[in-house]
């Protein structure tokens, strides 16, 4: 019985983990495709590279620091609250894109919109300050998130490696099958994607945040499903309440597009 | 061009965008879901401070939390329509 909800928490984390730095890297490579096709790829490929260094050094910095230093239950409350909070910003703009009264994240538009953006003369020879920015930015902000998602979820379930190694694959997968449908990312299904991975970030802030403060989960981890289950449920009853008052949606902004969620 | 932002000291510029990163990060546009959920893990730690009620809040916090998204999304609709 223990074994089973040992793995079955195993699993929902490498699903969730795995999702959450999908959407994310989703993003970055949006920008680092642009950046590629507009300023040249030297200016692309180093800004990556400096954002990995940078976020490397940070990971080595704060991940002992959370797993070592700070006690697990102050440790479960203060993530499970930053998850829930995140979460609940996913779920809310997946609701409102799938109701229709928000336009779904079009990576059309925010490939398009970047390519306007840095449509202005690239230096001549060398590097392009602009282009390494923008390329850094953007991995580092959306790499950073994958970072809070992989330690947050990794150590409040004693499973960090677990989890590197769940947002690694997705990196991978992500890096793959951006080299191979490069400028078709409106394929991916972002806001199903959304909508699950708001599901399972509120569910496993809620879950840690109570075990933070002292709530009681009766079945222990076994209730991560059944939270996934009531939010999920929450989530279409509000999608199908929205629907029939849903005027046809506006187009994305460029603010909303280069935000995270 | 922003002259104002370039002439502080890049320890400012770093705090200052430290600042403004986890400011967006946690509340942006949607006060209301950092303060509601910082408002019901509140109540429901309050509620567990009773040991008779630590089973009830796993039934209170989820509670809290979807009324918490419906009244969010709620809100963004009727400012929509």
């Amino acid at each position: 019985m223990t074994a089973t909800v040992t793995h079955s928490g195993s699993v929902v984390l490498v699903v969730a983990v795995f999702l959450a730095s999908a959407v994310e890297m989703v993003e970055a490579l949006t920008i680092v495709l642009a950046v590629g096709v507009t300023r040249g790829w030297r200016s692309a490929i180093e800004g990556v590279a400096a954002a990995l260094v940078v976020l490397a050094a940070l990971v080595a910095i704060l991940g002992p620091t959370l797993v070592h230093l700070v006690p697990l239950s102050a440790l479960r409350l203060v993530i499970g609250a930053l998850l829930l909070i995140f979460g609940l910003q996913w779920l809310r703009k997946a609701v409102l894109r799938a109701s229709g009264l928000k336009a779904k994240h079009d990576e059309d538009a925010i490939f398009a919109e970047q390519v306007a953006e840095l449509s202005g003369p690239a230096a001549t020879g060398g590097r392009d300050a602009t282009g390494f920015t923008v390329a850094f930015k953007g991995v580092f902000l959306e790499g950073l998130e994958v970072v809070v998602i992989v330690l947050t979820l990794g150590t409040t379930s004693h499973s960090l490696g677990l989890a590197a190694v769940a947002a690694a694959a997705a990196v991978v997968v992500v890096t793959v099958v951006g080299l191979i449908l490069a400028r078709q990312l409106s394929s991916v299904p972002e806001n199903a994607m959304k909508m699950a991975v708001g599901l399972m970030l509120v569910s496993f802030g809620t879950f840690w945040s109570g075990e933070g403060v002292g709530v009681h989960w009766p079945g222990s981890d076994l209730a991560i499903p059944v939270l996934v289950a009531c939010y999920g449920l929450t989530a279409w009853a509000l999608v199908t309440a929205l629907h029939r008052q849903a005027p046809a949606p506006t187009a994305v902004s460029p603010a909303e597009g280069a935000s995270g969620a | 061009m922003d002259t104002t932002g370039s002439r502080r000291a890049w320890p400012i510029r770093t705090v200052v965008g430290f600042g403004r990163f986890w400011w967006e990060f946690l509340i942006g546009d949607t006060p209301e879901l950092f303060l509601g959920a910082v408002i019901a893990v509140g109540l429901v730690a309050l509620c567990c401070r009773d040991p008779s009620l630590r089973t009830a809040g796993a039934v209170i916090l989820p509670a809290l939390v979807a009324a918490l998204l419906a009244a969010s999304v709620w809100k963004a609709a009727r400012g929509r329509t």
